[in-house]
């Protein structure tokens, strides 16, 4: 693509480029803090989370603030409007990924004397390193236009689901087990839900992607692997057949 | 205009993709099998193989095209493409120039208006065209809209009174000149003319209105009028107009076609010419990379 006869116009348009890229990088970066900070019991990493993601709600508001400053001024069409409102939604998406990530950060400082069971912290880690694969991948997608791997990205969301379900059913088994539990669950129970709510805004920013690239939108059914919502505990075998029968009937 | 006028517009858009339905429905019970959904609604203009020179100058190259009725068809490219050209081509206003000619043919309700036997006064009465620069005659008001339909027409005098009326009220100019219809035309705005102009290309009752960068001298407010107009037009008319706004284009009209060294590179719906384009030289040019 040859540069805009107005050059001001490239600078606008790789200026919000840049900054959407910063912003990934930093949600990327709080993310794993708040990852981190969950596996070791570590308050202080939490608080640096926690800190960080004003940043990227002032790179928020500059992305927005330049994306309509380029409307008004520049009145763009085509790939360079569907960029330009891609980065305004995609900088919306990473600001909430920013969000979701503080508030697992903020669990940490209330979990810090609780010490959770092996496999559970086997597994959280196990769908951390999932979410944190994704948005390395769907920020990658973004700044090289990269229809296909957007797509690749949004296909895989199914994993996170998954993941999120797993964890679900067993934390749900500990707090059957053991009552005593049931603070501490329902924490890293939301700290779960965090990271497959974080793996939805991944998906969204996939989707805008793909527009952006080829001006199409990704509307295809996406399988889905989250089934929490069937899941009640000791009802598993009813719903279960009921739920065969509603597959038979599609 | 007012709050009705902008919803029959709305109304008519709503409208356009049962038309498309009828249109396959028709077109299954015959013999062709192409897909329908391409087809759109009835086309007003249906130009086929058009070349067109300007001495041994070739300005059209093979232009296929169909105008859709009663929608708004937006030209758009860098000067020289050929859009003016090609607008010239539907009421053979051309013709009044020598070594200018056309080749090809273009349909209008199942006649080739290029043909040999085409009275062409009476096909630029169908075919109305309003220029770039407001060019009122130099006499009143009134008769700035009455010499055209005198041209068609013996009226008497009240029934010529109340279509020059209706012709300055749907050019919505009625209002700002009904007191002072028989002082000079020049005496009105910019703006003002170009309405006046309007008003005397629909005064004849003509099918197809043809307009060649009609706001290029206008001021924002006068140019949104006109757009106003136009797309009010558009639910009797079938509307051609050339611009170099792109903005304009894109704001009025239903459908586009980009044209660049006298050939048509894409057509289509206005909301995907402009946000989607299919062409890279569509979206170069559009998003102000051409060159």
């Amino acid at each position: 693509m040859p540069n805009h006869i107005l050059k001001a116009f490239d600078e606008d348009l790789a200026r919000l480029d840049e900054k959407i890229a910063r912003m990934g990088a930093l949600a990327l970066k709080t993310l794993k803090q708040s990852l981190k900070a969950l596996r070791k019991r570590d308050p202080e990493l939490a608080e640096k989370a926690i800190e960080r993601d004003r940043e990227i709600d002032r790179l928020r508001a500059e992305v927005e603030d330049g994306a309509v400053a380029i409307i008004a001024r520049r009145q763009p069409m085509a790939n360079d409007l569907r960029q330009v409102v891609t980065a305004f939604k995609t900088a919306g998406e990473l600001e909430r990924i920013g969000d979701l990530s503080k508030n697992i950060a903020r669990r940490v400082i209330t979990l810090a004397q609780e010490k959770p069971p092996k496999p559970l912290k086997k597994n959280l880690k196990r769908m951390g390193k999932l979410v944190i694969a994704q948005l390395m991948e769907v920020m990658d997608a973004y700044a090289n236009r990269d229809a296909a791997k957007a797509r690749a990205v949004w296909l895989r969301d199914e994993e996170v689901d998954e993941a999120y379900s797993s964890l679900f059913r067993e934390l749900l088994t500990y707090m059957m087990e053991d009552p005593r539990t049931i603070g501490l669950c329902t924490h890293l129970l939301f700290g779960a839900r965090n990271l497959e709510r974080i793996g939805d805004h991944i998906t969204n920013i996939a989707e805008n992607i793909h527009y952006m690239a080829t001006g199409e939108r990704l509307d295809e059914h996406r399988p889905k692997g989250d089934d929490t919502s069937y899941i009640l505990p000791g009802y598993d075998d009813i719903l279960d057949d009921e739920e065969d029968e509603d597959d038979e009937e599609l | 205009m007012t709050d009705n006028g902008d919803k029959t517009v709305e109304a008519k858009r709503a409208d356009a993709p049962v038309a498309t339905q009828d249109e396959s429905a028709r077109q299954s019970s015959g013999t062709t099998n192409l897909p329908a959904e391409r087809e759109g609604p009835k086309p007003k203009l249906d130009i086929r193989n058009l070349d067109f020179y300007y001495g041994k100058h070739q300005a059209l190259k093979n232009i296929n095209l169909k105008i859709p009725e009663k929608q708004v068809m937006a030209f758009i490219g860098p000067s020289g493409c050929g859009k003016s050209t090609l607008l010239r081509t539907f009421n053979r206003i051309y013709s009044l120039y020598p070594n200018q000619r056309a080749e090809g043919e273009i349909w209008m309700d199942g006649q080739n208006i290029l043909g040999k036997d085409v009275d062409v006064n009476l096909l630029r009465a169908r075919v109305g065209m309003v220029f770039q620069k407001p060019a009122p005659f130099p006499m009143s008001v009134f008769d700035n809209v009455a010499f055209g339909i005198r041209l068609y027409e013996r009226l008497p005098k009240a029934d010529m009174e109340e279509r020059v009326e209706q012709a300055l009220r749907r050019a919505a100019l009625w209002d700002e000149v009904k007191d002072m219809l028989h002082k000079s035309g020049a005496a009105l705005s910019g703006g003002q003319q170009q309405r006046l102009c309007i008003a005397r290309a629909i005064a004849v009752k003509p099918e197809v209105i043809l307009l060649d960068e009609p706001t290029s001298a206008l001021d924002p407010i006068s140019t949104a009028r006109i757009e106003e107009l136009v797309m009010e037009l558009s639910e009797d008319y079938t509307i051609v107009i050339v611009t170099h706004n792109m903005q304009q284009a894109a704001r009025i009209s239903d459908r586009t076609a980009f044209m660049y060294l006298g050939e048509i590179i894409e057509e289509g719906e206005t909301d995907q010419i402009f946000t989607a384009p299919r062409e890279e030289k569509t979206q170069a040019y559009i998003t102000g990379r051409f060159g």
